[in-house]
Parts: C-alpha cells; structure tokens; sequence
C-alpha cells in the first residue's frame, strides 16, 4: 500500500470544525442550560417567598399563642399543635388505607398477574392516579362520609377527619402501587429462580425473597405516600370541616383542621387585606408560617424517601 | 424483561407442578386472592365513585344538557353553568403549554444529554426530584407572593394582581418538575448507540439531540407533556391561593386578549369547589354534574395521550 502524501493544509486548527456550527452549539447549550437554572430559581423562589414572610409573622407574633391549643388565627391563636394533629391524624388514616392496598395490588401486579392481565389491570391505578383531588373531596363528603363513617363507625357529624383522611388514602394508593411496584420488578429474576429452584413456593418467594430484596423501595413508597397525603389539600378542605377555626382534637370522628385546610381557608378568608398598623400580627400571615411548615416536613420526608430508593438502585 | 419473566413463569409451573403433585397449595391460593382483591378494592372504588357522581349529576345533565355546559356562572342554581370554569382552565393549560412544557422538555435535555455526572447536578436532579414532590398548596403560596404580590403591576394591575397570568404561571411552575422527570425518562431510554451512530458521522451533539434523540424519545415526551396538562387541568388548591374567583364572575365582552389575561378568572375545578359548599341538592347535583365535565375532559386528554404514544411507538 502506497503511504498517503500529508496534506500540508490540513492543521489542528481546522479539525475543530466549523466556527458557525460551533457558535450555534454554544449558544443552544446556553439556552439549555438556562431552562435548567429556572428550575432553581422556582425551588429558591419557593424557599424565600415562604421564609421571607413567615419570618415577619414569627417576629410580629407571641410565641406563646403558637402553642396554645386553639387554632383561631382571627383572635390571635396560632395554635400550631391543631393543625399537627389534624395532618398526623388524615396521613395516618390515608396510609391505613393505601398502605394494605397499595403494597398487595403492586406485589399482584408484580408477581401474580401474567404480562396480559398486568397490561389490562394497569391502566386502572393510572386511571384512579389522573382523578383531581377537588372530585375524591366531594366523594369524601357526599359518599364516605354518610356511608361509611356515619353508617358503620358511628360518626354523627357531616364533616369528619375520617371521612377526610379515606378519601386522602384512595388517592394515595396509586403513587404508592406503582413506587413499591418498581421496587419489587427491578428484583432480579434469578433471586426467584434460586429460590424456586430449592422447591420454595410462590406465596414464599414473594414474602421472603422479593418483598425483603424491595424493602427500601417499599419503604420509600410508604414515605412518599405519607408526605403526599400529609400535603394534600382540597379534600381536608371539602370533607374535614376545615374552618377559620378548630379546638385541638384528637378524635377522628369530629371535624379537624390541618395544615393544608388552614392555608386553604385563609387564602379563601377575606383576612387578606392588609392592616394600616405596620407592628400588628395579620392574620393572614400565618399561611406563610403554616406553608413553610409544610413544606420543612414534606421536604424532608421525600429527601428521606429518595435515599431509600438509592438503595435499591445501588443494590441491583 | 418481559421475555425473562415468561421463562421464569414457565420455570415455575413445571417445578411447581412437579414438586408439588396433586397436592393444591391452599395458602398460596388464599394469599394470591388476597393480593388480587387489594387491586379490585381500588377498581371497585373508582366504580362507586363513578356511579354516584354520575347518578347525582343525572337530572342536570339529562334536563339541561348542554345548556349547563354553556351558561355561565350565576347566583340560581338551576341557571348555573360551568362555561367560564371551561374556558379558564382552558386558558390555564394554555400558559402550563406554552412555559412549562419547553422550558422542562429543554431542562431535561440539558441534564440528561449535556451535563456531567457531577456532584452538582446530582444536586440538581435531587432537587427537581423534590420539587415534583411539594405539595401544590405550598406553589399556590408561591404564586401568591410573587405572582399575584410582586409583580401585581404586570400580572393584573386591576384586579390585585389575581388574574389569568398569576394562575397560568403558578400552575406552569408546578408541573414543571413532572415534565422535566418525564422527559428525562423518555431520554434515557433512547438507546446509546443511536446516540454513537449520529457521532460517528460527525454530528455534533446539538445535532445529535435534535435529530436522533429528541424524535426516538418523542413518544414519551408527548405522553409526559399531555399528562402534566391533564394535571395542572384538575389542580384547586393553588388556584384557590393566587385568587381564583370562587363565587360569581360576570365575563364583560369586548375585551381584548390582554385585557382578558389581566382580568379576573376562575376554573373548572374551583367552581366545583365552590359549589360544593354551597347548601341544597340543586347545588349538589351542581356539583356532580361539573365533575363529569371535568373528568370528561381528563379523560379525553388522557386517551389523546394514549393514542398519540401508540402511534408513534409503532413508528420506531
């Protein structure tokens, strides 16, 4: 083979390429990473717009009405203690019902329903997911409540935490189904096999090999189920009974106020003008604290939640 | 994996059938039963919810037909119709169409396709990952300071700041994170050897996305762009929190697109919230009729969603 002659033209310089088409390419990655920035400009946004306000209401505000166990913003009670009881008591409830049913419809469709079923039965947790929260709140209110809390729990009122924290657990469920789902498909199949294969059964296979190699995914399931239902609004706001005002409770058959529900009914409250008076504590300013509130603990608990799934993604 | 998990079933049932004999695994039957009933608790849910909002929304819709879907809002409940909720929402999506969806689809391609596996940007998908997770209340608080306070004198001078472009923008930046999520989803499973390929022939990578990338993921991002818009169509609780109109709202003709934007709004599902406080059945059927609109419409956009993924999967 005869050597090629070296083209002399040809340098460094001119391999780098075109200088218009790398302008261009310079240019959209800046673009693109703009449209990246704004996305932390929203979460710092978030954080400054909650603790700028909120730190003008705690410094307006006596401590000592944030403890009491009246939540009353109109006459000066910030009851904080309220509205933890009523979220802890609507997540718990939730979790009670989307705990059970998420995990066993995720593990079904994980490890019981053929490729077929699987595909038909899917779209019924999406269909339930895509369903807004204004609609399980009504339901909550006009179904759960007459019938099942008043009927089968003894219930008398028309407004209940129970009614509130079922209707929260329906729509959990389907965030739940499908991040435990995850964590049990991503098991690799030869932890079944090598289990079938010293004559476990399925019912076997599935509690003792799939469920516990899943167990950080499951766990992360049941955190962001309860952060989501820790955070959700409209139903606590139609079905609960969320007023301007609640006594602290600690029964779920009585109508409750959470923190959600708070924000809402101040947001909806006519307390958001103003007052002249610079140094006074406005009412409507608790809906910043209460927010930041909210976010703190739901943040947390999905910053948690993402840890277990990076477990599950480390282990396989 | 679907291949895998057929042979595994196979693998299964001839261990299980020879290892087990006649003998019928009553245990594992019941646990399967159990496992399968916790996914037709959450269908049989979604059917009682279904039949009761449409049982109570009957006499609306069969009397009033279209006309419900036509009137505007109104002080009588028999006149009341959800025509402004309609458009608005409409409206709404137009603003989460036009900022959120080019913004996230550009934000993902910038992360997935451009950015190094940095501690940074690990840092930054955490967070996008824990944006997606906030309750949408706390966007609503959000909206609140710096779209409906902040910039009052550009989002509604008139109207307090409490207009279409507030609650357009508050809903963009609240589907935000789920489109950049899903978009990222998509992109990652474009295989790398498409990616190899376009370089070989000396694409540079802006070229790469455009033209390889971005079509082959096109399937996924259109999913993910049309069911955050079926979202942000269903959200309340931050509308609530940047001014929504909950009660009556006269919509004056002949105004002009600005004006219209910087005017007062309300959307489908406040309406429905707002009526669902209201007291007598004729609200109540209200209600329930509202609801069938809205989930009608969900419902469209998501099947939209649906026939566009599968046409365009059976392209690639």
């Amino acid at each position: 083979m005869a050597s090629m002659p070296i083209d002399p033209k040809v340098t460094a310089t001119s391999l780098a390429g075109n200088p218009r088409r790398r302008r261009k390419e310079a240019l959209i990655r800046a673009g693109l990473i703009a449209a990246a920035i704004v996305s932390l400009a929203v979460s710092l946004a978030i954080v400054l717009s909650l603790a700028g306000e909120a730190l003008i209401f705690l410094s307006r505000v006596d401590p000592s009405t944030l403890w009491s166990g009246i939540w009353s913003p109109r006459r000066g009670d910030f009851g904080i203690p309220v509205l933890l009881a009523g979220t802890l008591w609507v997540a718990v409830i939730a979790m009670a019902i989307a705990g059970p049913l998420g995990l066993g419809a995720a593990m079904y469709l994980s490890e019981y329903a053929s490729p077929r079923v699987r595909r038909r039965l899917k779209p019924i947790i999406e269909t339930l997911a895509s369903i807004p929260s204004v609609v399980l709140g009504y339901f909550a209110l006009q179904v759960i409540n007459p019938q099942i809390v008043q009927n089968l729990m003894g219930a008398t009122n028309t407004f209940t935490i129970m009614a509130a924290g079922i209707g929260v657990g329906i729509l959990t469920i389907p965030l739940v189904a499908s991040v435990a789902e995850d964590a049990m498909h991503a098991v690799p199949d030869a932890l079944r096999e090598a289990a079938y294969g010293i004559g476990a059964k399925q019912r076997t296979v599935t509690i003792r090999v799939v469920f516990p190699a899943a167990i950080s995914g499951v766990v992360a399931g049941l955190i962001l189920g309860f952060s989501r239902a820790a955070g959700e609004t409209m139903v606590v706001a139609i079905a609960a009974g969320a007023t301007g005002q609640a006594p602290l409770r600690l029964n779920p058959m009585l109508p409750g106020q959470t923190m959600t529900g708070a924000i809402s009914s101040l947001a909806i409250g006519s307390d958001s003008v103003k007052t002249t008076d610079v140094t006074a504590v406005n009412p409507f300013d608790a809906l910043y604290f209460v927010g930041l509130l909210l976010f703190i603990i739901t943040f947390s608990l999905n910053l948690v939640s993402e840890r277990f799934v990076r477990r599950v993604r480390k282990n396989y | 994996m679907s291949t895998l998990g057929a042979s595994t079933t196979t693998t299964r049932a001839s261990v299980e059938a020879a290892l087990s004999g006649r003998k019928r695994d009553i245990g594992g039957k019941v646990f399967s039963a159990l496992m399968m009933s916790a996914l037709l608790l959450s269908l049989f849910i979604l059917l009682i919810l279904l039949v009761s909002v449409l049982q109570e929304a009957w006499p609306v819709l069969s009397t009033r037909g279209m006309d419900f879907v036509t009137s505007n809002t109104s002080q009588i409940d028999s006149r009341a119709g959800v025509r402004q909720g309609l458009v608005g929402s409409l409206i709404l999506i137009g603003f989460v169409a036009v900022f959120a969806i080019p913004l996230g689809v550009a934000a993902a391609v910038y992360l997935q396709e451009y950015a190094r596996d940095s501690r940074l940007n690990r840092l930054f998908i955490t967070n996008i990952r824990n944006l997606a997770g906030v309750p949408s209340v706390v966007y609503g608080i959000l909206g609140l300071v710096v779209f409906v306070q902040a910039l009052r004198s550009i989002t509604g001078p008139d109207v307090y700041g409490r207009s279409y472009i507030s609650g357009g923008l508050t809903l963009a930046v609240l589907v935000m994170p789920i489109v950049i999520l899903i978009t990222m989803e998509a992109l990652r499973a474009v295989p790398v050897a498409i990616r190899e390929a376009a370089y070989g022939v000396g694409a540079t990578r802006w070229e790469v996305v455009r033209s390889h990338v971005l079509p082959y993921a096109a399937p996924g991002v259109f999913t993910g762009a049309i069911l955050s818009l079926a979202r942000a169509f269903g959200e309340t609780a931050p509308l609530l929190l940047v001014g929504a109109v909950t009660g009556y709202l006269s919509s004056p003709s002949g105004r002009t697109p600005a004006e219209i934007l910087q005017g007062q709004y309300t959307a489908l599902p406040t309406q429905i919230y707002a009526w669902s406080k209201l007291p007598g059945p004729g609200w109540q059927e209200n209600t329930a009729a509202a609801i069938v609109v809205l989930l009608v419409a969900i419902l469209v956009v998501n099947t939209l969603a649906i026939i566009l993924r599968n046409r365009y999967e059976r392209k690639w």
